[in-house]
């Protein structure tokens, strides 16, 4: 089959490799039909990751129809379309049976490194460097899928794919971070960040019942669509002095009643004393990264909530923890909990609550994943996020809901090269 | 007898405190515990049986060889363990011990162990994978059981290989679950190489516990072996050690 591998920093390649088998009695295959490129991909391209090897295959957003199944899954069937859940989990451990399904304790077979770097080890990943087990991702034309009869969700007909394709991550993400705001009606909630994640917290946001979202990023499309489809405020932090200033006078004084940092800094923390050198030379990033976290916690209201939803994988310097202790404020975070979230939004999708393709501006065939990484960390063309398509129907790329219907080649051959 | 056999009396003196104070190191230099974790695994014949056991033929000090062989209860074996420890498996004890007990079961989840064969009065012939590749054979006995509690065992003398281990079921306070303790006894000669590797021994024991907590709770040992993968090289296997 074809499959995005990384090859070093900076460095995809889409190459020919052996088909996946199922391995274990509770894993299913799954013929991917979309397949998309995450934020947090980027973090790997980029090699802020540490335990990547080269030749590993990226990817933990996907869906696609199940082809084989293990004897001990009993659930699915052959034929069946599913989205894949990009956490890995084993639903009967302590932490499943509590819907705590990231924190599951069984499904990362390299648990050891990940319990030497944070004391305990979350659940395996999907694409995700080995120390969340080294699972072969979906950018790419199978994946095996391990517990499927526990992370799988079935889609009914008549529900394309790009409407469903985000509950594999970034809306069950973006809800969970909006729901750990802790929002009461009509509260305020502020929001770094307007990436894929931080759009599908605005939604959400208002789901949970906020009276107001403001949304800060310097990107203008992203901006853009946070205001129209977010129906969010917007603060652009390269044009105005003070952000703090700024929602302080949004608010009359008293600040965001939650404040959600859709940023985080996940690749860069490595969390390991020795890697503490390498961050500090990469410290503008960490600085940058760092300073939407301490700006979150300067903003919010007294009794207020910060809730991450941008991944932290290290240490962070210079968090005001005493404007923390002293303005009581609650911090809540974690990676998403997949299971408790899909099949709930799923149904929102159904009723027509929410279309969540609306965040796409990218579709590409497999073999043009390196230059969808490429653009997407650049954010050029205005790239906001790519949906790969494993069998060829996404040959050409093509601007989404944006407005705008300017378009590339219809050949998806490797000649873009930006 | 029993409290004759006390930490300075086993062989190369390793106490559970020193034991911690290595720990510790590895904690604090993960990245030097990384490259240890690889050795370990370079040398995982070892972990298990052959590094772990005590060569009869070391020249270890005869009394040394006479305290350990004589450490025969559970207290003994607690207070000494050179490697132990411990996870919460939310599973009954009685469950867990069963399927520990059958002792041919334990290969599905010891890394090390090729087949273990029941001979019947509590006496066992396993065989396992050493360093290099090499098999290693020896015969074992049920030191003590207590039914769906503890079960301790060593190698019989002569065996070409000797090691001891204990394993214990305790009802978690909590209700949640099974608090299982594993302790094994790291001699001299090849057991006092892998020691000097910092926690290697300590950490393929652990690694066989959370493989038996897996296969309790969820049927299976999560795994990767055998996924497909793109082109590997010596580079990408030494990018960015943790």
């Amino acid at each position: 089959m074809r499959a995005n591998c990384w090859n070093g920093i900076g460095d995809m390649r889409v190459e020919t490799v052996p088909d996946p088998e199922i391995l274990n009695p509770r894993d299913a295959i799954v013929k991917i039909t979309s397949t998309a490129i995450c934020g947090s991909d980027l973090h790997l391209y980029d090699g802020y990751v540490p335990t990547m090897k080269k030749g590993d295959i990226l990817g933990h957003e996907f869906m696609g129809e199940v082809v084989d199944v293990g004897r001990g899954v009993n659930n699915l069937k052959v034929g069946d379309r599913v989205v894949v859940p990009f956490t890995i989990s084993c639903g009967s451990c302590f932490y499943c049976k509590k819907e705590l399904f990231s924190l599951c304790d069984n499904s990362n077979p390299n648990a050891w490194i990940a319990e030497k770097m944070m004391g305990h080890s979350p659940a395996g990943i999907f694409g995700y460097s080995h120390m969340t087990g080294g699972y072969a991702g979906g950018q790419a034309e199978y994946a095996r899928v391990p517990f499927a009869d526990v992370g799988p969700l079935k889609i009914p007909e008549g529900l394309e794919d790009e409407k469903v394709l985000f509950l594999s991550d970034i809306f069950p993400t973006g809800y969970m971070a909006a729901e750990n705001c802790q929002i009461q009606p009509g509260d305020t909630v502020a929001i770094w960040g307007c990436g894929p994640v931080a759009q599908f917290a605005i939604q959400s946001a208002w789901m949970l019942g906020a009276g107001r979202v403001i949304a800060i990023d310097r990107f203008p499309e992203r901006l853009e669509l946070a205001r129209s489809w977010g129906r969010a405020e917007t603060i652009n932090y390269e044009e105005v002095d003070s952000v703090l200033d700024t929602l302080r006078d949004m608010t009359g004084g008293m600040g965001p009643d939650s404040c959600l940092d859709a940023v985080g800094m996940e690749a860069h923390g490595t969390t390991i004393d020795a890697k503490v050198d390498k961050m500090k030379q990469t410290a503008r990033l960490t600085f940058d990264r760092a300073h939407v976290l301490r700006e979150a916690i300067l903003a919010c209201r007294k009794g207020g909530t910060v809730s991450l939803a941008g991944v932290y994988a290290g240490f962070v310097d210079k968090v005001p923890m005493g404007a923390a202790m002293n303005k009581g404020l609650t911090f809540k975070m974690g990676q998403t909990h997949m299971q408790k979230y899909m099949r709930p939004l799923l149904e929102r999708v159904e009723r027509g609550e929410i279309d969540p393709s609306r965040v796409i501006t990218h579709r590409l065939a497999l073999d043009d994943a390196p230059w969808g990484y490429k653009t997407f960390r650049d954010k050029e063309d205005r790239c906001i996020k790519v949906v790969l398509k494993p069998d060829g129907n996404g040959g050409f790329r093509q601007h989404g809901h944006l407005g705008h219907s300017h378009s590339h080649s219809g050949n998806g051959g490797n000649g873009h090269t930006h | 007898m029993q409290d004759a056999v006390t930490s300075s009396s086993y062989p190369q003196g390793t106490g559970s405190y020193e034991r911690s104070a290595g720990f510790e190191a590895e904690r604090e230099d993960s990245s030097m515990m990384y490259r240890v974790g690889q050795a370990a695994m370079v040398l995982s014949g070892a972990a298990l049986v052959a590094l772990v056991a005590r060569s009869r033929w070391s020249g270890s000090h005869p009394d040394d060889r006479e305290a350990f062989e004589t450490a025969e209860t559970a207290a003994e074996a607690e207070a000494t363990p050179s490697i132990h420890t411990a996870l919460t498996i939310d599973k009954p004890a009685a469950e867990l011990y069963a399927f520990w007990r059958r002792l041919e079961n334990l290969p599905r989840f010891m890394k090390n162990l090729i087949e273990v064969t029941e001979l019947g009065d509590g006496r066992s012939h396993w065989v396992g994978k050493s360093a290099l590749g090499l098999k290693a054979q020896w015969d074992a006995e049920i030191v003590e059981e207590r039914e769906g509690r503890f079960l301790s065992w060593r190698s019989l003398p002569g065996s070409m290989i000797s090691n001891a281990g204990t394993v214990s079921f305790e009802d978690s306070p909590n209700g949640r679950g099974t608090i299982v303790r594993v302790t094994m006894d790291v001699g001299t000669g090849l057991g006092k190489v892998a020691s000097k590797l910092g926690g290697a021994n300590q950490q393929e024991v652990r690694e066989d516990l959370r493989r038996f907590k897996e296969l309790m709770e969820t049927g299976e040992v999560a795994t990767t072996d055998g996924q497909p993968h793109g082109t590997r090289s010596l580079i990408g296997h030494l990018h960015n050690p943790i």
